[in-house]
């Protein structure tokens, strides 16, 4: 197998891996301080992904750009969710969470479907098929430029959760919820805010997915399952952990491909899965569980 | 739509369990001699498969108005209902439609779901009409009353392979290796055993150097399509789903992939109008040798202008001419029977001799097993953004041209 | 034995549940295919329900994998039926012995390295998804390909060989659903249905009271994987074609389970009456929906789901607990 080729094929699923990232990093987010898991996650991508296809179709915007401002709305969404469907839920146990969240899902993929139809949509940028020549290697520039921006957004929560007041508060609730309630913090607020955050990922993440893939509105299911084996691997509530996990399994997935079946590649990620779960637990970044 | 009183009553029926049980006795519906023929259309309208399941819907629901311009008595009334992708309620829906007194029932796209809806349409002696389903085993059970109006998967595969070789001489253009990428759904892997099986029969001029099998939810086929380049083939011969035969053609611009020949031995995709409108001008110059409307038939004709009038945005294609097909087919087999009884029905559909209809091949005709062994397939290539019928020459709407166009000259 | 499986529990709800079974008796006789088809389907989520709450309700245990045993055994009888001649009665126990053995693996793991809740219901899910690839490309059962099994004239019933009209399958359905009840409210009643009731409710006072935690959640999962596998051969003999992508998709696990959770998590007669519930409101939808002359895709679903949010939001313990203290039936059916 010539080198060049196994090497192509690394960088373009390290470069897929950190867009998968993002879309994780909304959800350990979530779950590492509401310590609720979102069971409608990819559902939610898949909402801002057609916020930026209708974008694109009706003012002609550019995904990278329609990004911001569909961030800012599924922050809404995901405020608005917390707020009035997912507090009340904080003290139940996890199967009640699970079942409301997959309603949530039903509602959202075939709210879409009724929206949208079944076709498969994509947006088609001048630069869509454009590849950039990195010495003997050919990379997709779309990759190149999602990556980049995926990498950036997490640069900029790191430094949210580090360095602001709001940040660090959040970090607190997630510590100790008790503690967080007994210094005064407002827990269900901090919690709504922190659920609207990680939609905002989840919703930059969409919208760059556009340029990747097409969506159709039963895509969703196969993204939150595709978070939660990411979120599993990096670790839970952990940051780092869930780039990470997007990057290894966006790189197993490729080498697999490309050295076994393709259309068992799935059958690696989830491989990956079970070994961490079996062995380490709490994923290989997270805190001991 | 349906008869509205039994939905009513249903529907209140359905309020509790109880209510169930004893509100349903009144639904044994005794049969009465019809006027009008009551077709149970039966399709994946939402779900994964839910965008060729519209496709096929389209077709039935326009073929009453056409067959009474064709001068057929053609009094029907369509009952739709809803797969949802899922063979349970393939089954339950089925049911439901013959309950509610369809006469005969057309469906339905998936291999599975049609395998399910064909043993109640058997237990219940209502005739059932598969308009498109590839396995072979649906017509090999040994069932009375269930007809196949479109090819298995060794009938595409041996069609798609013969075709081959009248592209490679018309165009002087003979490969000698080929890749062979596949979607390793139902369909893909009953296309996959047939050419498996039946390549060594047909002399075929190219070697198959690698097979390449992809997961059908596969969202990103980077990694195939470079695994495939590296082969370095001059032929690829594809067998996809719509969504990954615009993948795999975006992966092969992005990696300046240029093989001489893409073409397909009988698989959806390349002529779907998602293709065209997401692709452009990369659209052009792939190959399907896929079962096809006759251009030339004045049926066709017919159809089409009704269909370009109903639906404005959508495409014309395969699935909308054999759902019409079947449609047809039941019609001409109620005017002949004169009588919806299940098993009159089902005799007459065997008795089936249509000469002048709307898929390419010889007569419409059933054999013992309820198979439509005339369907021929066709070459078709994209040309000007849209399917274009290119061999058999008879029926040829435009000339081949090949070797495929270099991406970077489009 | 009788004396503990009607220990306790009031006259009134045992003559409700004997009118009930009456009714379900004679069903067959006053209803036509398709709400015959439909009951099916009521008795096999009321079936798979009840084995799964065996592992989530009685053990604690959350489960979102549990198509990977249905599509198990489903493949182990139909494959040895088509491959081998041998009819399901006699598959069954190796159907079941495998779905057994899968529990017990992942249980194994999982419980021996400490995974609980949310963590141990992702692990279900992945070795369900990872079964399902690994089937696409078994070539033995024809892989994505679809595995059918010989359909012949329905004739005669053979319930040997589970060949035969609906109706056949109906009272097969109905009595393994019985005895599923007769057989949970048997385990409930005895030593390990405290044992459980103790891990689900305080694993860590549990185990200091000296219950061999693990093996008493071991055999939870071996009993819940047993009996769902008794669905899976259902299933296959009754559908008579499987596909990987159908038989073991995380949605046919969310479906499994949205019975017992709707109808009450833990209680006997929630899984039945979730799947009663869930099944009519289903058929109804679609129904009204249609009366009402809207065809929109989709639709129906989002009806569903909200049905599905009022009930999990105003009836956090499902329907059946407030109801049986509605009809004065005690709490422990």
């Amino acid at each position: 197998m010539p080198i060049e080729l196994v090497f192509t094929v690394a960088v373009q699923g390290i470069l897929t891996g950190l867009v998968y990232g993002l879309m994780a990093l909304g959800l350990s987010v979530i779950f590492g301080v509401v310590r609720v898991v979102n069971f409608a996650h990819g559902e939610m991508m898949t909402i801002a992904s057609y916020a930026a296809i209708v974008a694109f179709g009706a003012w002609n915007i550019d995904p990278l750009v329609a990004m911001v401002p569909i961030a800012v709305i599924l922050f809404a969404v995901g405020y608005m969710l917390q707020a009035v469907l997912i507090n009340p839920f904080i003290n139940r146990p996890e199967h009640s969470q699970f079942i409301l969240l997959a309603a949530v899902a039903i509602i959202m993929v075939n709210g879409l479907l009724m929206i949208f139809g079944p076709d498969a949509r994509n947006v088609l940028v001048d630069y869509a098929l454009d590849s950039i020549e990195i010495g003997p290697l050919l990379v997709d520039k779309v990759r190149v430029i999602t990556a980049a921006l995926a990498l950036l957004i997490a640069a900029g929560l790191f430094a949210f959760f580090k360095l602001t007041r709001t940040g660090r508060a959040i970090r607190a609730c997630a510590d100790n919820y008790l503690g967080a309630l007994v210094v005064g913090l407002n827990v269900k607020k901090l919690y709504a805010l922190t659920f609207g955050i990680g939609s905002a990922c989840v919703g930059a993440a969409g919208a760059m997915m556009t340029l990747l893939i097409d969506t159709t509105p039963n895509l969703g299911p196969a993204f939150t399952l595709q978070a939660f084996v990411i979120v599993i691997i990096g670790g839970l509530g952990s940051m780092p952990g869930a780039l990470l996990g997007g990057v290894l399994i966006g790189l197993s997935e490729a080498m697999s491909g490309l050295f076994f079946a393709p259309s068992a590649k799935t059958m690696f990620g989830v491989g990956i899965l079970i070994l961490v779960l079996l062995f380490r637990p709490q994923g290989l970044l997270g805190r001991k569980i | 739509m349906t008869t509205k009183i039994t939905r009513r009553q249903f529907a209140a029926g359905t309020a509790a369990s109880a209510a169930l049980l004893a509100g349903s006795a009144p639904f044994n519906i005794v049969r009465a001699q019809p006027k009008a023929l009551k077709i149970g259309s039966i399709h994946p309208r939402s779900g994964y498969q839910a965008q060729l399941g519209l496709a096929c819907q389209r077709g039935i629901d326009i073929a009453p108005r056409v067959l009474k311009q064709l001068g057929m008595n053609a009094e029907v009334e369509i009952m739709s209902a809803d797969t949802e992708s899922n063979v349970d309620i393939a089954r339950s829906r089925a049911e439901k439609l013959i309950n509610d007194g369809a006469q005969v029932l057309i469906g339905a796209f998936d291999s599975g779901q049609s395998a399910a809806i064909a043993q109640v349409a058997e237990q219940k002696g209502v005739p059932y009409i598969v308009n498109v389903a590839a396995a072979p085993q649906i017509t090999e059970q040994g069932y009375k009353f269930v007809f196949r109006n479109f090819p298995t998967a060794p009938m595409l595969v041996g069609d798609g392979l013969n075709l081959m070789k009248g592209v490679f001489e018309k165009s002087g253009i003979t490969p000698k290796t080929a890749v062979f990428m596949h979607c390793n759904d139902t369909f893909g892997q009953s296309m996959a055993g047939a050419i498996k099986a039946m390549a060594p029969r047909f002399n075929l001029p190219f070697q198959i150097v690698e097979t390449i099998s992809y997961d059908p939810q596969a969202k990103d086929l980077s990694v195939e399509v470079a695994k495939a380049k590296a082969t370095g083939a001059e032929m690829v011969m594809p067998v996809t789903r719509l969504n990954d035969a615009i993948l795999i053609v975006r992966e092969m611009i992005k990696q300046r992939w240029e093989p001489k020949i893409i073409m397909s031995p009988g698989a959806p995709g390349f002529y779907e109008g998602q293709f065209y409108k997401t692709l452009g001008k990369f659209s052009n110059g792939m190959i399907t040798n896929v079962p096809w409307y006759n251009p030339r038939s004045s049926i066709t004709q017919k159809l089409l202008d009704e269909f370009t009038k109903a639906y404005k945005n959508e495409m014309f294609e395969l699935n909308v001419g054999f759902s019409f097909e079947a449609v047809m087919v039941a019609v001409d087999a109620f005017n002949r029977a004169k009588t919806a009884n299940g098993k009159e029905l089902a005799d007459a559909i065997r008795q089936t001799k249509i000469e002048n209809h709307v898929m390419a091949g010889g007569t419409l005709e059933f054999d013992a097993k309820g198979q439509n062994v005339n369907i021929r397939s066709v070459t078709l290539q994209n040309l000007d953004q849209r399917p274009k019928v290119v061999l058999p020459l008879e029926i040829a709407e435009d000339n081949l041209a090949l070797p495929l166009q270099s991406w970077s000259k489009r | 034995m009788i004396s503990r499986l009607v220990d306790g529990v009031p006259r009134r709800a045992l003559i409700l549940l004997g009118l009930f079974l009456a009714l379900l008796l004679v069903a067959p006789l006053l209803v036509d295919g398709y709400i015959l088809s439909i009951l099916i389907l009521v008795l096999y989520f009321a079936y798979t329900g009840q084995a799964w709450n065996v592992m989530m309700g009685f053990a604690g245990q959350l489960s979102l994998g549990h198509s990977l045993y249905v599509g198990v055994a489903a493949y182990t009888a139909a494959a040895l039926y088509v491959h081998f001649g041998i009819g399901p009665w006699a598959g069954v126990w190796l159907a079941i012995l495998i779905s057994v053995a899968c529990g017990l693996f992942i249980g194994f793991l999982a419980f021996r390295f400490g995974i609980s809740g949310v963590y141990f219901a992702l692990l279900t899910i992945a070795f369900a998804e990872f079964t399902r690839v690994g089937f696409d490309h078994f070539d033995w059962v024809n892989g994505s390909g679809g595995f059918f099994l010989p359909v012949t004239q329905y004739s005669v019933n053979d319930p040997l060989n589970l060949r035969g009209a609906p109706v056949m399958f109906y009272y097969i359905l109905l009595a393994i659903t019985v005895l599923a009840f007769l057989f949970c409210r048997w385990l409930l009643t005895g030593r390990i249905g405290y044992y459980w009731l103790a891990i689900r409710e305080e694993p860590e006072a549990a185990q200091t009271l000296g219950i061999n935690v693990f093996r008493y959640k071991m055999i939870a999962v071996a009993i819940s994987a047993g009996m769902t596998a008794l669905s899976g051969v259902f299933f296959a003999f009754y559908y008579n074609n499987l596909f990987p992508e159908q038989i073991f998709s995380m949605s046919r696990s969310i479906e499994l389970i949205l019975g017992p959770i709707i109808g009450g998590i833990g209680s006997l007669f929630g899984p039945i009456l979730g799947a009663v519930v869930l099944t009519v409101l289903a058929e109804s939808v679609t129904e009204i929906m249609h009366a009402l002359g809207y065809d929109i895709p989709g639709i129906k679903q989002v009806f569903y789901g909200l049905c599905l949010l009022v009930v999990i939001i105003y009836l956090p313990n499902g329907i059946w607990p407030p109801l049986r203290k509605r009809l004065g039936l005690g709490d422990h059916s």
